[in-house]
């Protein structure tokens, strides 16, 4: 009785945070629904093994995408603590083999939260020729009481492809200590994306780290921070050109829309292959002043100027 | 409909704007000529807003808006074209030409079939670098045309674009005055400023002379082009 009304709170709660209530409840769609260490739903389709086990903090998770599989729906996966204190733990381990594709969304919910800390540790294998596609959405409360901690290791076989967002636009962050690291085979294709709008005392940390060990591989980091009032982020943004014409960019963007605000960006570009080359471009700033009168000379008043610059860049 | 009256702004010492007096009339496209630097845009950003003069003022339908906002004018129906428009990330076409104030699909398709840019194609792309220099500045255009201005100010509209781009520019500016808005049209160019209905030519932040275009071209050819005088021209007080 106490998992139904636990998996109603959170089929609720992640209504309200935008989530697509019928991809839960379809049968052809793929779904996984955990709220701290209990995992309220589980559905495989065709082409995907989901095993779980419970933890004392949190759970383990085994995702597995068959060779050759083409998931025709994105699999939805629904993360959170509903109450204002708990620590959820989440072990991922995701196989995606050969030539396989599947996108995964992602809703982390945490709506009431004073002292909630959710950490994901995962460990990602995308096969020779596999695309996946992540998208990671966060959704807060404005108390700020979360501190949200992703780590990702992330492999990508031969022409296989990844790409990854993480959004974090919702409510107060609370702190962020975000760390991805991919590394990418000969040909492959990848992507780190995260957008963060932090606010009051929020606390941003965000490291992407690309190494482009194989023949052609490419890749790029990009990041997107707006930061009001009191809020601190620092960005670390590395590439690694490892191999013969790898191609690789870090592209961070962030905002300073407060006085209290301090924001930092690190790049970090490295080649130790003649013929590799990686680029990385870096902006931290106000709003734009172009942009302001442009969107005022349209009869927006600046605070409206400024509301449609932050949504777009962080869209 | 707008009236500057003895307008002066002075720069580092020199006078960028100097006495200027100028009007322009309801529903017509004016055009103001001149070669660099003898203070068209200055004049553009004086009328927006985005910056105030020293002396004199600037009145629109009777007024005074000399010391108004940027949005306080822009909502009495003033707007601004940049000669470089500025790129959005993340903010599509839609929504870029909807900003001003709501507009249906179909309204917003005929604002880009104004300007020759195919509604499908164009929608949803982002107002961002993606788009070709050209391209941005018909996406700017239609999104004056979309905000229904009483008075839009469009600063070089024709510079820096392609051969393409420059009949769906124009087109542009007279379907704009067919709406009803009046048009002050900046411009170096004699082929654009041949659609105004009177022509002004500017030199160091003076009007020197005004009247019908293809006269006021002749004009600007026999004086202008030889003068060279940016910032002290031969023609103070002609």
């Amino acid at each position: 009785m106490i998992v139904v009304r636990e998996y109603e709170a959170m089929l609720k709660a992640y209504g309200k945070a935008g989530g697509n209530l019928d991809a839960l409840k379809d049968k052809e769609v793929g779904n996984l629904v955990i709220h701290g260490n209990e995992v309220l739903s589980a559905n495989e389709v065709e082409g995907i093994e989901i095993e779980t086990e419970e933890t004392e903090t949190g759970v383990n998770v085994r995702l597995l995408v068959e060779e050759g599989a083409k998931i025709k729906y994105p699999v939805h996966l629904c993360f959170g603590v509903l109450p204002q204190e708990g620590l959820q733990q989440i072990i991922l381990r995701v196989e995606a083999q050969a030539d396989s594709a599947v996108a995964a969304v992602a809703h982390c919910i945490f709506p009431n939260a004073v002292e909630v800390v959710h950490k994901m540790d995962a460990d990602i294998n995308i096969g020779d020729g596999a695309k996946f596609c992540y998208q990671e959405t966060h959704y807060h409360g404005e108390l700020g009481g979360v501190k949200v901690i992703p780590k990702a290791r992330i492999r990508v076989g031969k022409k296989g492809m990844w790409q990854s967002t993480f959004t974090l636009i919702e409510g107060c962050v609370g702190m962020l200590d975000y760390d991805f690291e991919l590394f990418g085979d000969e040909k492959s294709v990848s992507e780190l994306l995260v957008k963060a709008f932090g606010k009051r005392e929020d606390e941003i940390n965000v490291l992407e780290k690309l190494h482009l060990d194989g023949k052609e591989a490419r890749g790029l980091a990009k990041s997107r921070l707006v930061l009001n009032d009191n809020a601190r982020a620092t960005v670390r943004g590395e590439t690694y050109g490892n191999a013969p014409f790898t191609r690789g960019h870090v592209d961070c963007l962030e905002i300073v829309n407060g006085k209290g605000v301090i924001a930092r960006a690190i790049p970090l570009v490295y080649v130790n292959d003649r013929r590799a080359k990686v680029t990385h471009e870096a902006a931290i700033g106000s709003i734009d002043n172009k942009q302001l009168q442009t969107l005022m000379a349209r009869g927006l008043s600046e605070e409206e100027a400024i509301d449609v610059i932050v949504k777009g860049i962080l869209r | 409909m707008l009236e500057i009256r003895s307008l002066r702004l002075t720069l580092n010492g020199k006078p960028v704007i100097d006495g200027l007096d100028f009007k322009v009339r309801e529903g017509k496209i004016h055009g103001l000529l001149g070669v660099n630097g003898t203070g068209k845009s200055t004049l553009a950003n004086l009328v927006m807003g985005i910056s105030y003069p020293d002396e004199g003022s600037i009145v629109f339908e009777g007024q005074d808006i000399t010391r108004y906002t940027v949005t306080e004018r822009a909502r009495m129906g003033i707007t601004l074209a940049w000669q470089e428009p500025a790129r959005f990330e993340g903010l599509s076409v839609r929504e870029y030409l909807s900003v001003s104030r709501e507009l249906d699909s179909t309204e917003i398709e005929n604002y880009l079939w104004v300007v020759g840019l195919p509604p499908a194609e164009y929608l949803n792309r982002a107002v961002d670098g993606s788009l070709s220099g050209g391209e941005r500045k018909r996406v700017e255009l239609a999104s004056v045309i979309a905000m229904k201005p009483k008075l839009a100010i469009l600063d070089e509209p024709d510079s820096g674009i392609d051969v393409i781009s420059l009949p769906h520019i124009m087109n542009g500016i007279t379907e704009m005055s067919k709406q009803g808005s009046a048009v002050l049209l900046i411009t170096h160019s004699e082929e654009a400023a041949t659609v105004a209905k009177e022509l002004s030519i500017m030199c160091a932040g003076r009007i020197i002379n005004s009247g019908p275009p293809r006269e006021m071209c002749q004009w600007f050819r026999n004086n202008c082009a030889a003068c060279n005088h940016i910032g002290e021209p031969r023609y103070r007080g002609a």
